[in-house]
């Protein structure tokens, strides 16, 4: 490596600095308000890229207008957050953490879908920006004009929110509400106001950032999702709702990212390393590091408790007689499926699919429901338990059986390990660092091409000879995951399952009872990952192989979805959850492109309408039914 | 010897001093009230002795053991038992399933993975809550009880692993005069049959005079007085902290 290809990813490092700064920033301020974490964020910087293309290309050929069209984008996504705030957000302000992050994450998918209806499926190229298309010669490098803007715009924007912050009404207010929420109220300030307000200005930056880059980059649908990761973890190193905190980090990621790349492959003990592919990576254990350390960021205040509270729940009973028959004419039912195979020739496989994901929605619900920690990356079990099996057929060659018990503990010893660091946070703190590892285990998964297969993913891991009919394998698929459900609600019923619900309760008078509430979290954890391995394992025989799509952000978020749609509050929620979310997407995802607009609708209908999921509205439908035609008969009766 | 020794205990928030160089003793199976108007720092005192908080500087020992830098899972296991100023229980548990918890814990039966808990020690859960007269809603939710109620159950969870040393932080806020009594009639009856020893924090005088062996006011962070009700009573300072807080000493 030379001076000057290090001086040149130097400089790379602030360009990015300054375009991370400007998202993150925005979050960081709606954060810091608010208290929402804005899985949106990102969208809207997607969308700025994407409404800047279209205004750019038509008005930006003069160097006044390109800019105009710059400003004009950013104005019409802060406008479009605005009005998302106003109809939206303001409806789940008092709800809980986990609906706040749910509904923001349900715009993610609507804004996409949004973008992939106006703008189409394939990468948009825009033109430059006219006057800043040459380049200066550093050290006898090329390095563009444009980005020594891009350098300056993140310093001078700073500068703008310090103005903006420190010498304005407004400004006070924001920051007079970033430390204390109760006081602002009681200012006489129009609270939903200042709300929207921020909102659009946090939304204002993200489309800004997004404008800037149109020269840069292609407009395309990914944007979203690979901003919004690494604008959460500048937002969390920096410290929530911190301005120069938020700064601070973005100098500190991008260029960290930026020696990455400089260093290329190094090659250390003979193994060889390629830095360059670990950028993501990086990011990633920065914040695991800092969230460790210092928990509030670099420049952050510690945060007041989340506003979780499931102490409320009504205790767990042993199930009623009726309940058991029930379920074991269904379960009778699963067994009979297979014999109409005639009638039904589809059903065995949209079956299997569904067990696999009810065990995957019932071993995520036992962390976030009685665990009470809300994970926002347990694809990250199911990854580790798929691909530890399938590396173990096709590398080592291992028969399918030993797979099937070996694959899932890899995603033991993921859980293990990210575990212990998650245990150690709670609320939105612990959901962003679940979601980083997940993002960790995507990342190398991605890239690592020699043992994964790379974007390729692993083919041809067919189960054994006896179990390779439908039928075999739909029975092998059933009875596994009866297992685990009876496993998973044994251990609920245990000594250890009452732990876990009186450290979620409370871990003050855990902590009085000489409770070990993070050992007790962490076992947790284990558990959970113990059957989301197995859930990822079944999967690749059922599958044939296993590609990093299935391990995504979005096997998370479904899994979230699944459990949410059928109650978090019972342990009969998830499976009617992962069943129904199973069907409807394999039978609406047919029908229409827009699969991902129709599931963020269902996500806002749940966190607007139906909190309880279907299990829990329904029980609480037939307690009202029971409570009334009871009064009536009552009534009835003294009245004769 | 003393059960507790606190010697010289200092904590400070912001600059707000809350304890002050505090030093006193509790000796075996004495009832002791700590007494002080709001903010006098009698719950950072409490927390403190428990492990929740740390002291700036200061020793506080049990039996000759150091508390101070322990982790409260660990004080606990020491022998020390609290209540909390704001009860807390575990709220969707059952009654008798937060006095199992107690006991799970006491003999390390947490991370038992088969054995349904409800089959662990009911006897025993049982009759810890008859004492305080929570039998009989044994099976309801602790977040469903009337507040009075959870404050006896969180008593009960405090005294099943049978401390040597009771921390009570106004257990009887939410009951009627007579059912104050009753409780504290019930701790008083422990510390005799058990030589067990009891710090509390009480807002009604009466029962505070009735039952106490000795008392210990605080006011701003500093230990003002110490000794018997008659001492108290007539102790000018002290007169002088209530009636500046505008509380009428005897009606109180
Ligand atoms: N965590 C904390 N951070 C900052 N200040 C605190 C904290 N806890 C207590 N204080 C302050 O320390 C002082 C003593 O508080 P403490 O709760 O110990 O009083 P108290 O005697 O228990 O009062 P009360 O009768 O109202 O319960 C008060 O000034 C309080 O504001
Ligand atoms: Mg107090």
């Amino acid at each position: 490596m030379t001076l000057s290809g290090l001086l040149v990813q130097l400089l790379n490092g602030l360009v990015d600095a300054s375009s991370l700064f400007l998202v993150a920033s925005g979050l960081s301020l709606i954060f810091g308000v608010t208290r929402i974490m804005n899985f949106a964020h990102g969208s809207f910087y997607m969308l700025g890229v994407y409404v800047a293309y279209t205004f750019v290309s038509h008005m930006g050929e003069s160097v006044g207008g390109f800019w105009v069209a710059i400003i004009l984008s950013s104005l019409v996504v802060a406008l479009l957050g605005a009005l998302i705030e106003i109809v939206i957000l303001r409806r789940v302000y008092r709800a809980p953490e986990l609906f706040q992050l749910l509904a923001t994450f349900s715009l993610v998918l609507i804004l996409q879908d949004l973008a992939l209806f106006i703008w189409g499926p394939e990468d948009l190229f825009g033109p430059r920006a006219p006057g800043l298309t040459g380049s200066i010669e550093i050290l006898g490098r090329n390095f563009p004009q444009y980005n020594l803007v891009m350098i300056v715009i993140g310093p001078a924007v700073l500068g703008i929110l310090w103005l903006l912050l420190n010498k304005t009404r407004w400004g006070v207010l924001i920051r007079a509400a970033t430390q204390d929420r109760e006081m602002v109220s009681t200012l006489g300030v129009n609270q939903a106001w200042l709300f929207t307000s921020v909102f659009a200005l946090g939304c204002f930056l993200a489309g800004l950032g997004g404008a800037l880059q149109e020269p840069r980059i292609p407009a395309n649908l990914a944007l979203d999702l690979e901003s919004i990761g690494t604008a959460f973890v500048v937002v969390v190193v920096g410290g929530m709702g911190s301005i120069p905190g938020a700064f601070l980090a973005a100098l500190l990621i991008a260029e960290v990212k930026a020696l990455c790349i400089a260093l290329g492959t190094l090659h250390i003990f003979g193994i060889d390393f390629p830095m360059s592919k670990m950028t993501l990576v990086a990011e990633f254990l920065i914040m695991a590091i800092i969230l460790v350390i210092r928990p509030w960021g670099l420049l952050g205040k510690p945060q007041a408790a989340a506003r979780n509270d499931h102490s409320a729940e009504p205790p767990l009973r042993p199930s009623l007689p009726i309940f058991k028959w029930c379920t074991a004419a269904l379960v009778l039912a699963l067994l009979l499926v297979p014999v109409f195979e005639e009638t039904f020739p589809y059903a065995q496989i949209i079956l299997v699919e569904i067990f696999i994901a009810v065990l995957f929605a019932a071993s995520l619900h036992f962390v976030m429901g009685p665990g009470g920690m809300h994970s926002f990356g347990h694809a990250a079990y199911f990854g580790l338990g798929a691909y530890g099996a399938a590396i173990l057929v096709v590398t080592w060659k291992l028969p399918m059986e030993l797979a099937l018990v070996a694959g899932p503990l890899l995603a033991v010893l993921g859980a293990l390990v990210f575990g212990w660091f998650s245990v150690r946070l709670s609320g939105v703190y612990l959901a962003m660092l679940t979601f980083a590892f997940a993002q960790i285990v995507w990342s190398i998964v991605y890239q690592w091409d020699d043992v994964t297969g790379g974007s390729n993913g692993i083919f041809g891991v067919w189960p054994s000879d006896w179990l390779s009919s439908t039928t075999a394998l739909y029975y092998l698929t059933l009875s596994i995951m009866l297992a685990g459900i009876l496993i998973l609600r044994r251990i609920l019923f245990a000594p250890f399952g009452l732990a876990i619900r009186a450290a979620r309760d409370s871990d003050l008078r855990a902590d009085a009872i000489g409770v070990d509430v993070k050992r007790v979290q962490w076992v947790a954890f284990v558990v959970a990952g113990l059957f989301g391995g197995i859930a990822g394992a079944i999967y690749v025989f059922s599958k044939g192989g296993i590609s990093p799509e299935a391990i995504g952000v979005g096997r998370s978020i479904d899994g979230l979805v699944m459990v949410l749609l059928g109650g978090v509050q019972t342990l009969f929620g998830p499976i009617v959850g992962a069943s129904i979310f199973t069907w409807l997407h394999d039978s609406v995802a047919r029908e229409t492109d827009y699969w991902k607009a129709v599931l963020g609708m269902i996500i806002l209908l749940i966190v607007l309408l139906f909190p309880a999921g279907i299990v829990g509205t329904l029980s609480h439908l037939w307690h009202w039914v029971k409570h009334h035609i009871l009064l009536q008969t009552k009534k009835e009766e003294a009245s004769k | 010897m003393s059960l507790l020794t606190i010697d010289n205990i200092n904590k400070a928030f912001g600059g707000v001093k809350a304890i002050n160089n505090v030093s006193f003793e509790l000796p075996r199976g004495q009832l002791l009230a700590l007494l002080g108007p709001n903010g006098a720092g009698k719950s950072t005192c409490f927390n403190m002795l428990n492990g929740q908080l740390k002291p700036d500087s200061g020793s506080i020992k049990l039996e000759g053991v150091e508390l101070v830098g322990r982790h409260p899972r660990q004080i606990w296991n020491e022998g020390v038992g609290r209540t909390f100023q704001i009860s807390a229980t575990f709220g969707s548990l059952t009654v008798l399933e937060n006095l199992q918890m107690v006991l799970l814990s006491r003999d390390k039966k947490l991370f038992r993975l088969w054995t349904p808990a409800a089959s662990y020690y009911k006897k025993e859960a049982l009759v810890l809550l008859d004492q305080v007269g929570m039998a009989d809603q044994a099976d309801r939710a602790c977040s469903v009880l009337a507040y009075g109620d959870v404050k006896r159950v969180e008593l009960a969870m405090a005294l099943a692993h049978d401390p040597k040393l009771l921390l009570m932080d106004e257990p009887t806020a939410g009951m009627a005069p007579k059912e104050r009594n009753q409780l504290v009639m019930l701790v008083k009856k422990m510390v005799i049959d058990r030589n067990l020893s009891v710090l509390f924090t009480e807002h009604s005088m009466d029962v505070v005079f009735e039952h106490a062996d000795r008392m210990i006011v605080f006011a701003r962070g500093e230990l003002i007085a110490d000794g018997s009700a008659d001492d108290i009573r007539n102790d000018p300072k002290v007169r002088e902290v209530y009636f500046g807080s505008g509380k009428s000493f005897e009606a109180a």
